[in-house]
């Protein structure tokens, strides 16, 4: 997984409340069976008209957002369906970082599985990065001093030790999990005697 | 959550399946029982094979198409992505061993709707599957939530998954559910109490004295949509209802664990004084049947009520973001709900695809045609459910109001396959989502109960169910 440690850029605003994953990637362009490719299907409905034009005046379609690592969202990003989709067609289009006040926890457990930091901010946080996000300023991110800064800006953000630590090495949980082999499998000798209705194939 | 005092449901099944924790409350969480279907996985698999990795427990996995499967003329899929899709699911399951129910298997079906049909779903369990309406299940008090596709890798790989504890949240409603209330509505009612956020967090535990004479597949229905509230799982207490569903079904336990299972499965429910983050306390009484009206399902108003004004949201974004969705649904404010012209009605999911839903809209149908401009559809949540439809008489009755009747999967709860909205057609949807684009780019959705829907195909208008009876 790659590695996430600082990130320095403009953000593109999208100040509308519960974007679900149906809007950031549709089901269209769920019939794939690979993770790459999805960036040009990004918000598809609001990028594009019914011909398959883009939309002149959608955010990520207007220069500079067009190059946007950052996207600063409404309240409850990413909430609905588990699509892994929705991050990966972000990550496609080149979003490392999304700010919102809340995320979905399906979403915002997909985004680390891929090298993108959601971040939580206050509802004043947000309208102050949301204007900022607006007047083009550029946005410095830091991941180990867990600091963002806009301008004028400065604001500290919360993050699970854990998340952090992946995030900064770009760990791969299953290398993790299975250095833990011998407690599953502890584990399972444990429960078949307790619950042999659940170890058939034991 | 403490180790010692009183538990909950959702604290008694997370201590029994941890593996490992760490310092801050992040664990190794075992999972009992993983479900699989065609559009999450194929890039878990490529993900194994790429590391050179094995499916952990094979005999803890299940996989079905769904999602992207016609509901008709479905010998050859003629979408060539649909189709290498399923094909991929079935060269993954066979080249690791795991069960699969394909096409022509009458146990194919919506994955939400065959665990439990199977008997693969139990109480005290943990389940995953990568879809968000893996809350489902909770009706059975099993620990069942949506998971990504790298998780879906992870849980292949490992039979475990990395989570941090969730807060419990007890949602109680008591007192019969009036004449004309279905689970559907205490479910829609639920969520416009507490918003599409409000469970963000949190497992929602649902008890309270209407739940108690519930059927099994009313909790599911209640359970399903817990992730429209923002709950990755939802759970009600097991009880006798559930423990009579199970037995006897396929992959139920077998006689000689039946007693032992039931003694586990009777030691589950929360107990008293259990601690919760939040609790939420409904009079049945306040709850009519209801319908959404804009794009999130928290937009939801009584049958008889009215499309709200944009001056009615609390703060600004929610004022812009309630007319953003009358654009997109195409009405006006002040409009009654009763006199909004329908198109279309859907009839299925994993919300309302069972045997009961079907019932219920075959006894308002009944003898009846559905309005001349509206086309009508049922899609069978699975492949036993469309036998047992059949062999009771349904599905002629459905046929005989006009309906079209389908071969199952998910179909138009998500538009993946043929079945979709064209753009501006309004449709009387008993699936879980109202999003823009939901159910076909530029379809606008008002979701309801099955009977709710019912009654609307023969009207042509939402209808309400206590003046159509």
């Amino acid at each position: 997984m790659d590695k996430f440690n600082t990130l320095k850029g403009i953000a593109a605003p999208l100040p509308i409340v519960n974007i679900d994953t149906d809007m950031i990637i549709p089901k269209q362009f769920l019939k794939t069976i690979k993770r790459t490719g999805l960036g040009v299907s990004l918000f598809y409905e609001m990028r594009y008209d019914n011909d398959g034009k883009l939309i002149k005046d959608f955010v990520l379609n207007t220069s500079p957002y067009d190059q946007s690592k950052i996207l600063v969202a409404g309240d409850n990003f990413g909430c609905g369906s588990s699509r892994e989709h929705a991050p990966w067609s972000l990550k496609d289009f080149g979003i490392k970082c999304v700010l919102s006040t809340s995320f979905a926890d399906i979403f915002y457990n997909n985004c680390f599985q891929n090298g993108i930091l959601p971040i939580v901010v206050t509802p004043e946080q947000l309208d102050q990065l949301m204007t900022a996000a607006s007047n083009q300023t550029e946005f410095h991110i830091d991941l180990p001093e867990q600091t963002i800064k806009a301008g004028n800006h400065s604001f500290n953000f919360e993050i699970e030790e854990f998340r952090k630590e992946r995030l900064l090495q770009g760990l791969d949980d299953i290398g993790i999990t299975l250095g833990y082999q011998d407690k599953i499998s502890n584990y399972e000798d444990e429960k078949q005697n307790q619950k042999p209705w659940l170890f058939k194939d034991k | 959550m403490s180790n010692n005092g009183p538990k909950t449901l959702f604290d008694k099944i997370w201590s029994d399946h941890l593996v490992g924790q760490r310092d801050d409350g992040t664990s190794l969480l075992y999972i009992d029982r993983h479900l699989v279907h065609e559009v999450t996985s194929p890039q878990a698999f490529e993900g194994l094979k790429l590391s050179n990795r094995k499916v952990r427990r094979p005999e803890a996995t299940f996989a079905t198409a769904d999602h992207n499967v016609p509901t008709i003329n479905r010998e050859n899929i003629s979408d060539e992505q649909s189709r290498i899709q399923v094909e991929t699911l079935a060269k993954n399951t066979k080249e690791h061993n795991i069960e699969y129910f394909e096409l022509t298997d009458r146990r194919q079906g919506i994955v939400h709707i065959i665990g439990p049909e199977q008997g693969i779903t139990q109480p005290g369990m943990t389940m995953v599957c990568g879809d968000s309406h893996t809350s489902t299940h909770g009706a059975f008090g099993a620990l069942a939530f949506g998971i990504g596709t790298s998780e879906v890798e992870h849980v292949l790989a490992t039979q475990t998954i990395v989570q941090k504890p969730a807060k419990n949240m007890r949602i109680a409603v008591n007192g019969k559910l009036p004449f004309g209330v279905t689970s559907k509505d205490l479910i829609l009612y639920i969520i416009g109490q507490i918003g599409t956020a409000g469970g963000n967090g949190h497992v929602i535990e649902y008890a309270g004295t209407s739940l108690k004479p519930l059927s099994m597949e009313s909790r599911m229905t209640i359970c399903n949509m817990s992730i429209e509230a923002g709950a990755r799982a939802g759970l009600i207490a097991p009880d006798q209802i559930t423990f009579d569903y199970i037995k006897g079904r396929p992959y139920a336990p077998s006689k000689d664990h039946w007693e032992k299972a039931i003694d586990y499965w009777s030691s589950l429910p929360s107990d008293q004084d259990a601690f919760y983050d939040n609790e939420l306390i409904i009079n049945s009484d306040e709850i009519d049947p209801m319908v959404t009206w804009g794009t999130s399902p928290e937009d939801v108003v009584a049958v008889s009520g009215f499309v709200p004004d944009p001056s009615s949201g609390k703060t600004e974004n929610k004022q812009k973001s309630i007319q953003r969705s009358l654009d997109y649904m195409g009405l006006k404010s002040g409009t009654k709900i009763t006199d909004i012209k329908l198109d279309k009605i859907f009839i299925g999911s994993c919300t309302n695809g069972r045997i009961e839903d079907l019932r219920n809209v075959a006894s308002i149908v009944k003898d009846k045609k559905i309005s001349s401009h509206i086309s009508g559809m049922i899609v069978p949540g699975s492949g036993l459910v469309k036998k047992q439809a059949e062999e009771e008489g349904l599905s002629k009755i459905f046929i005989d109001a006009g309906f079209e009747w389908r071969d199952a999967g998910c179909s138009m709860c998500l538009g993946m396959n043929p079945d979709q909205l064209k753009p501006g057609e309004r449709c009387a949807s008993t699936s879980n989502r109202n999003f823009e684009g939901r159910q076909g780019r530029g379809g606008r959705t008002h979701l309801m109960s099955p009977e709710l829907a019912a009654a609307s195909a023969i009207k042509g208008n939402i209808s309400d169910i206590r003046d159509f009876i």
